[in-house]
């Protein structure tokens, strides 16, 4: 199809302009758009109150904050980064994707698919209004329980938390509306011939962080109001006094806590071999492989969440059991990670900077991985446990296995959605940037937990003073890097060298079939797939 | 303000790369293990570390190859296989999944099955039970049984606040030094219950291996059998609020002789309070001795002053409890009174009727009613409160 006739098409709308045309419009490239640019504002309002935390880390004693005040910082830093940036990035590259990527003009649910990204910015409102509202003299600031509201500190807990509850059940309904959308749009509006072993990675891989999240978000919003009628109406699910055991809460909370670190990787996991393929230049490996492998994440996910709390004292037997099931999610993953390097493997590569952060991912994402295996050992858990260790490992998964396959995307997709090529050369200095200060942040912490330093603590003992300062300043690089991210991305969108419509050579898939950017209805006339 | 930081900055690496090479022994893993569990948790550690790291050396290893390799820029052209096409290939990719089942249930599970089975077995051979309680943010240690039984004592943070503050040079032991160290005979197998009067926290000390949760209303529990003797130090591990990170854990590990001679140290201390209590006081003494009390146990949250950290925790000064009545005509307790509150606890402030004694009891709250500004006049005897009991 070519872009007049699509042109064509657009002037049959009546579209609203301004500010209009955002907050109503049920277009998938839109809505993604907004995803993304949300995505991209809430990673650094996340990024800034842990560059503050950093700040207060860099040398002991209490030099810039109250320790109130940084127990809010660590939990909203958490939440914002885990449910503003992670899974928007995910579900914006879903709505801007996933209809191209299968040949469909557009998602199943568009006005739901409005209303889903819509109760976002309300839910970030709600969850940092806290601390301006503390400014005026009104409750003492946001949730500081961290990001996983243990009771009964969270029933303790100050106005934050109820803020930060109601935060949460917005999220949960955003996150199932828009899983709803996926999985409707996956099986109904596939191109003619795209069986669904045709499907591309992408599809398959939402398709199942789609039914993780239907799944396991009405646990928490369950679990979260039950510590909202604990901590009002007088009930005691959580409290031994009245019958109720805190340790239920974490039990709730990790059945969907686990998941949800697979909710947030899965659409990565899904992305990743299309680009390592595009710039191997060379098929998929082990596409089926991949497709079980992926199921079989999923349905491990389910039932692991115990291995977040083995210090909490269980018995043996359960010990056991979450230790075992959590090492064999190491099965699975290690084909992926298989099919990963053997889809580059005797390729015919080049390192455009989605590729550079495709490749660094894998590497950071192993250590992630690896040293996640170590953590299923209930016996050195004991160690690792709530230490620094563990913040360094699931920054690993999270920054480098999350956030650095997110940018992969971005770098992957952005000259297709704005029909420019950004500059390659900041691109590049980005990702060096990134990779080398992610690790001299994360690195050094690793041996702050060996030696003993509890996580959480806004003031330690000395012998924690040199890996804390070295991190610290890492940290700010990392941090300050990610302007350039920001100013590529920006300068990208309004201007530079056009983009062809398949814009990488070894590009493959519906998406790159269309002009760059696509038109307003991507497919008007379905593709067959052959 | 930046320049600022961004000096400070260079200077705090340039010291850690200065203290990193002159502290040749800087703490790469834990420290060394002074229980058997942290020993075994020591071995897994460096097992497991060594076994991840050659799988990621070698896979790497394999990435490294294929990126300078396989490169367009040097002409190679792709393949175009897109799984294994011959039986032997079929084998060989199966090759690096039966290693990972080997690693992962054989060379990592098996020890880990023993290892739990040693950690979960506090009961067999315990030679005494010590009950250990956290709460908001001290802990409090109580001997069960055997010669110390009886023995309970609160363990405060010492570190003073203006070492926090960065008004004072920070000492050797900054944040992990208390008032009153658990102390254990060394060689002995102690069983360890846990548990807290308000939210989680996790008693832990690095050089024992062992970490649980003391989890309000359960117990739960662990144990430690210290073979060297020494000074550990540990923190609480599980967040707790504001003061979270100034509860350490100081436990001294002595021989059976000094262990003898401080638990009859401990004996008659106990036998001299339980005195004072029979004893009367005079009203300076009272003051003189609660505010001490007050400084160590109810500064934390009701601030030095007792101008209090509204709403959560409220001022004592002009307090309407704290100047309030303490017993009603009848000689009965009020409900919600003073001491009510200081004994039995509501909500946020914890019950202080197992963790202090009479004379503290009485002492803190003459000074309550008498300092911070409040000027009440009477006088709590310890042998009231001792009635109550």
């Amino acid at each position: 199809m070519s872009s007049t006739t699509a042109a064509h098409h657009d002037e049959h709308h009546d579209h609203p302009t301004g500010i209009m045309r955002w907050l109503t419009t049920t277009n998938h490239k839109d809505i993604g758009t907004m995803y993304l640019t949300f995505s991209l504002i809430m990673f650094l309002v996340g990024g800034a109150m842990i560059l503050a935390v950093r700040a207060e880390l860099f040398q002991p004693g209490l030099q810039l904050m109250k320790p109130e005040f940084y127990n809010q910082l660590i939990g909203v830093h958490a939440l914002v980064m885990i449910f503003a940036a992670l899974m928007p990035a995910a579900t914006g590259f879903a709505n801007w994707m996933l209809p191209l990527q299968i040949g469909a003009p557009d998602m199943a649910l568009p006005r739901l698919n409005n209303w889903g990204f819509w109760l976002l910015p309300p839910a970030a409102i709600l969850l940092t209004l806290p601390f301006t509202l503390a400014l005026f003299g009104i409750g003492d600031g946001a949730i500081a329980t961290g990001w996983t509201f243990y009771a009964p500190l969270s029933i303790q807990g100050g106005m934050g938390v109820d803020f930060a509850i109601f935060s949460v059940h917005l999220l949960g309904v955003s996150s199932v509306l828009g899983s709803i959308n996926v999985i409707v749009t996956i099986l109904n509006m596939r191109a003619p011939g795209m069986t669904l072993m045709k499907m591309p990675m992408f599809a398959w891989a939402w398709l199942v962080t789609a039914f993780l999240l239907i799944a396991t978000i009405p646990v928490l919003a369950g679990a979260v109001t039950m510590l909202l009628t604990d901590r009002h109406f007088g009930t005691h699910f959580f409290d031994a006094a009245g019958g109720g055991d805190p340790i239920l809460f974490q039990h709730l909370f990790w059945f969907f806590g686990h998941p949800e670190v697979y909710i947030v990787l899965l659409p990565i996991w899904g992305f990743m071999p299309q680009i390592l393929q595009t710039f191997s230049r060379k098929p998929m490996y082990g596409y089926k492989a991949q497709v079980v492998s992926l199921w079989a994440i999923g349905a491990l996910a389910l039932v692991v969440w115990a291995h977040h709390f083995f210090t909490v004292g269980m018995p043996v037997p359960a010990l056991l059991y979450f230790m075992y099931s959590t090492m064999a999610i190491s099965l699975p993953l290690a084909v992926l990670f298989f099919c990963w390097i053997a889809t580059i493997w005797k390729g015919s590569l080049s390192f455009e900077t989605p590729m550079l952060f495709a490749t660094g991912w894998i590497v950071l994402f192993g250590i992630g991985g690896l040293t996640g295996l170590v953590l299923a050992d209930v016996a050195a858990d004991a160690q690792y446990h709530h230490s620094y260790f563990v913040v360094a490992h699931f920054h690993y998964t999270l920054f480098a296995g999350g956030m650095m396959g997110v940018m992969s995307g971005v770098y992957y997709w952005l000259p297709k959605m704005t029909g420019h090529m950004f500059n390659e050369r900041l691109g590049k200095l980005h990702f060096w940037l990134t990779a080398i200060s992610f690790n001299l942040t994360f690195i050094p912490q690793f041996f702050l937990g060996l030696a003993g330093m509890p996580r959480r603590i806004p003031d330690y003992a000395l012998q924690f003073a040199e890996f804390n300062a070295i991190s610290t300043v890492a940290a700010f690089v990392l941090g300050l890097s990610q302007l350039i991210f920001v100013y590529n991305i920006v300068s990208c969108a309004r201007g530079g060298k056009k983009a062809t419509d398949r814009v990488w050579e070894g590009a493959e898939g519906l998406e790159w079939t269309l002009p760059s950017p696509p038109p307003y209805h991507s497919f008007t006339e379905q593709p067959i797939v052959k | 303000m930046v320049m600022q930081f961004l000096k400070k900055a260079g200077l705090g690496v340039m010291l850690a790369m200065i203290s990193l090479a002159a502290h040749a022994q800087y703490t790469w893993n834990f420290p060394m293990p002074a229980t058997p569990m942290a020993a075994d948790t020591l071995h897994v550690h460096n097992k497991f570390m060594v076994i991840v790291m050659i799988i990621f050396l070698i896979v790497l290893g394999i990435m490294i190859y294929s990126i300078f390799n396989h490169r367009k820029s040097k002409g190679h052209e792709a393949a175009t296989f897109t799984g294994p096409s011959t039986k032997s290939q079929v084998v060989w990719t199966l090759v690096p999944f039966a290693i990972l089942l080997y690693i992962d249930f054989v060379l990592m599970g098996i020890p880990a099955y023993h290892s739990i089975v040693m950690m979960e077995d506090t009961k067999t051979n315990a030679d005494m039970v010590i009950k250990v309680t956290g709460s908001q943010w001290r802990w409090q240690y109580e001997y069960l049984d055997g010669e110390a039984q009886g023995i309970k004592f609160v363990s405060n943070l010492t570190t003073p606040q203006d070492q926090i503050d960065n008004q004072a040079e920070k000492g050797k032991d900054y944040l992990l030094e208390v008032d009153n160290h658990l102390v254990l005979p060394v060689g002995k197998k102690v069983r360890v219950l846990l548990t807290a009067t308000d939210v989680i926290h996790n008693w832990w000390v690095p050089a024992f291996g062992s970490a649980r949760d003391a989890i309000p209303g359960f117990l739960r529990e662990t144990w430690v059998r210290v073979d060297v003797p020494g000074t550990y130090r540990g923190q609480c591990k599980e967040l707790c609020g504001k003061g979270h990170g100034f509860m350490p854990v100081v436990v001294d590990a002595v021989s059976a002789e000094d262990y003898a001679k401080w638990v009859a140290d401990q004996k008659t201390k106990l036998a001299a309070a339980s005195a004072g209590a029979d004893k009367t006081w005079t009203k300076e003494e009272l003051v003189a001795h609660g505010k001490e009390v007050y400084v160590k146990n109810c500064a934390v949250c009701h601030q030095a002053e007792g101008q209090g950290l509204p709403p959560t925790f409220p001022a004592l000064h002009g307090s309407k409890i704290a100047t309030g009545p303490i017993f009603d005509a009848e000689g009965k307790l009020v409900k919600d009174g003073h001491l009510d509150r200081v004994f039995n606890g509501k909500g946020v402030m914890p019950a202080w009727k197992n963790v202090l004694n009479d004379t503290d009891i009485a002492a803190v709250i003459t000074f309550e009613r008498n300092g911070l500004g409040n000027a009440v006049g009477d006088v709590l005897q310890p042998a009231q409160v001792k009635a109550l009991r």
